[in-house]
């Protein structure tokens, strides 16, 4: 049998909007990958943690607080620092148009905003863990 | 009898309308769908008539406005006397943004204020707090002090206007700087009206911007409620919240159930410490969510109403009519509004709105069409408040008290509304209450299960979305970007950093000692959160001690 994908969903900072981390979490689920959900009020260094220590492929985070273009630079740089730079990180929330590539080059390799298809975001992790 | 022999007869004329106009119609044409559902995939029949009425009498199940039951309004001329507030939520970077935003409003026509604080405000911590980081005024705007409270409300006439803010964790604190702010300004709490949310249940359920454990919050919930009787006898002392349950996913009968149902939890509290009904019940208001099926949305204010006065007066003995009063504040569907074809969101909010007008509403936000990218852009919000404008001034919708009552279909959709939230007040007691419900993460799971099912239907094309799984287009959007200044962000660090090296150090530490005793004793905390905002303690610092005497709430993991 191949070896499950395994995916942390996360949510970084105080944002308690959970709703669109949940949704994603049991998308992946249901397609089969091995879903690890980190809870609300995580730290950038929580979620690199949490990562490494699971071994997944790939971290999804999820902000709706405005926060993301702090946040999620943050868990790259951090994954880069303990050499985990292979696990693929995607984020998705309320996120301006504008900081789409910014945070494309910050290393986020996708960025799902409100309205994206689930088969999407599926698509995306089961591609980047097979990258991997 | 009469009645008997009418139902008879109109029984008998569906039959014969089914078997013949009817079937005649589906050969010929069949429906688009087998079956029809609304929002909350509530199914719908083809037709309402007085036979999904019967034996439920006009004077028990509706009633004349103002008057017990409440179906049809808590006043009696509803909006032919006084129009709904126009309260339009906002806040984002600093007290001095928000400041000129909320004066800009008003400026506009708006009648109420209504405050969004960040998230680190809404976790009682300081902006320069290293939870902070990243959040300053992302999504409400940052009060750490009572001096950012006096920015925030500068030139603005508090004895005039009713304010309402939405703060939960540390509403108590929040709520004790506004009274210290109006103090200063000379005017006196009992003339002060407005709202914190304070509704703490619904934080653990759906909002989840908690911080102590379920207890120790009640607690401080219940205090507010005390002090508030007492001292600032027209302010509402909580919000009884299912706009955030509806938000997180609920369906519409879910986000009824577990409102009211936390309400009547609040209820047992304020009994619990002593308070006769009737001193804090009139001081409970609700909000709503409205969302995109007209007239499931309806449907459910008039039902809440109903409850409510029933339970008020027949479960919690209030003898007070205005304690069977369910006051409300609605709000349209964030959760509703599309990044894609955003301007199209300008039409999912004028209906929503006006079926929070149909339902009776007593105070209203208008989401902005900009909302799925962004705290919203000036022009995005007046043209989300001339949206109300219109429905008040020129749809006639606000000219006859419940325009909508008597339709069988809307009636039947009340009923079934009400039957359902009893079942749930069921499912609640076998769990041994809210609390341990709470605890055992069933809200949390009825609701995530909810909104996975919705999102699955939007999925599979079971349900359209405009713009987003059909009528799609090819474009960029246009929305005008709104950016919290970093000027802002640097000005209030500065101005904590000020207020900290400038406070008389002995005082503000013999205010947070005191504080701390009598968050470990039993005494009401209000006098001396007061006392406390007053010697230029911080947010962040009053909330650390309460974190350290009352612990942090861990929330079971699901999903």
């Amino acid at each position: 049998m191949p070896k499950k994908i395994r995916v942390l969903i996360a949510k970084p900072g105080l944002d308690g909007h959970d709703r669109g981390a949940k949704v994603v979490a049991r998308a992946l689920r249901d397609a089969g990958m091995e879903v690890i959900y980190t809870g609300l009020r995580q730290s950038p260094e929580d979620i690199v943690e949490a990562a490494i220590q699971e071994d997944v492929d790939a971290v999804g985070l999820s902000c709706l607080s405005g926060a993301h273009m702090t946040l999620f630079p943050e868990v790259v740089r951090l994954l880069k620092k303990r050499k985990a730079a292979d696990i693929v990180v995607a984020g998705g929330g309320i996120i301006p148009e504008d900081d789409i590539p910014k945070l494309r080059k910050a290393g986020i390799q996708a960025v799902f905003g409100p309205g994206t298809p689930l088969a999407d975001i599926v698509r995306f992790f089961r591609t980047a863990a097979k990258g991997a | 009898m009469a009645e008997a022999e009418d139902r008879k007869e109109l029984e008998a004329r569906l039959k014969r309308w089914e078997s013949t106009t009817l079937k005649e119609a589906l050969a010929a044409n069949p429906e688009r769908r087998e079956e029809f559902v609304t929002t909350s995939s509530r199914p719908v029949k083809r037709l309402y008539t007085p036979l999904d009425l019967e034996g439920k009498g006009y004077a028990d199940r509706l009633g004349h406005p103002g008057e017990f039951p409440f179906t049809r309004g808590i006043h009696p001329t509803m909006y032919r006397g006084r129009l709904w507030t126009m309260r339009m939520f906002a806040g984002y970077g600093s007290a001095e943004d928000t400041n000129k935003r909320f004066k800009y409003l008003i400026a506009h026509g708006e009648t109420g204020l209504s405050t969004a604080f960040d998230m680190p405000t809404l976790y009682g911590y300081d902006t320069d707090d290293p939870e902070a980081k990243g959040e300053f005024g992302t999504c409400g705007v940052a009060v750490s002090s009572l001096e950012d409270m006096q920015v925030l409300f500068d030139g603005i006439d508090v004895s005039k206007v009713s304010t309402s803010m939405t703060i939960n964790g540390p509403a108590s604190v929040l709520w004790a700087m506004y009274l210290a702010m109006a103090e200063a300004k000379g005017v006196r709490w009992s003339s002060l009206r407005g709202t914190i949310q304070n509704d703490i249940l619904k934080e653990y359920q759906a909002q989840k911007e908690w911080i102590f454990p379920p207890e120790p919050s009640m607690r401080l919930v219940v205090d507010t409620f005390e002090f508030g009787s007492k001292r600032v006898p027209q302010w509402n002392t909580i919000s009884i919240s299912g706009y955030h349950i509806r938000e997180a996913g609920a369906t519409a009968a879910q986000e009824l159930a577990f409102t009211l149902a936390n309400g009547m939890e609040y209820v047992r509290w304020g009994i619990d410490r002593g308070l006769r009904v009737d001193e804090f019940a009139p001081r409970l208001s609700f909000f709503f969510n409205v969302h995109n099926d007209f007239f499931e949305e309806i449907a459910k204010f008039r039902a809440a109403r109903r409850i409510w006065a029933r339970e008020m007066r027949d479960t919690f003995g209030a003898r007070d009519p205005r304690s069977w009063l369910l006051r409300t504040h609605a709000q349209t569907a964030g959760v509703s509004l599309t990044a894609q074809q955003p301007e199209m969101n300008i039409v999912r909010t004028t209906i929503q709105a006006l079926a929070a007008v149909l339902g009776g509403t007593q105070s209203l936000h208008t989401n902005s069409y900009d909302e799925a990218y962004q705290v919203p852009h000036e022009k995005a919000v007046r043209i989300a408040l001339r949206t109300q404008q219109i429905i008040a001034h020129e749809s006639g919708a606000a000219n006859t008290v419940d325009p909508m009552g008597g339709s069988y279909f809307l009636e039947a959709l009340t009923d079934e509304l009400e039957e359902e939230a009893y079942r749930y007040f069921d499912r609640i007691q076998e769990f041994g209450g809210i609390i341990p419900a709470i605890r055992k993460g069933f809200f949390q799971q009825e609701i995530a299960n909810s909104a996975y099912r919705y999102q699955k239907e939007i999925e599979d094309r079971e349900r359209t979305i405009v713009g987003v799984n059909d009528f799609v287009v090819d474009e960029q959007p246009e929305v005008e970007p709104l950016r919290v200044q970093e000027a802002s962000f640097r000005a209030q660090l500065e101005r904590l950093k000020r207020i900290r090296r400038e406070r008389d150090s002995k005082r503000h530490a013999r205010a947070l000692d005191r504080l701390r005793k009598a968050c470990e004793g039993d005494e009401n905390t209000m006098p001396f959160l007061v006392d406390a905002v007053k010697a230029q303690a911080t947010l962040g610092e009053i909330c650390d001690v309460m974190r350290e005497v009352f612990g942090v709430w861990e929330e079971p993991l699901l999903y």
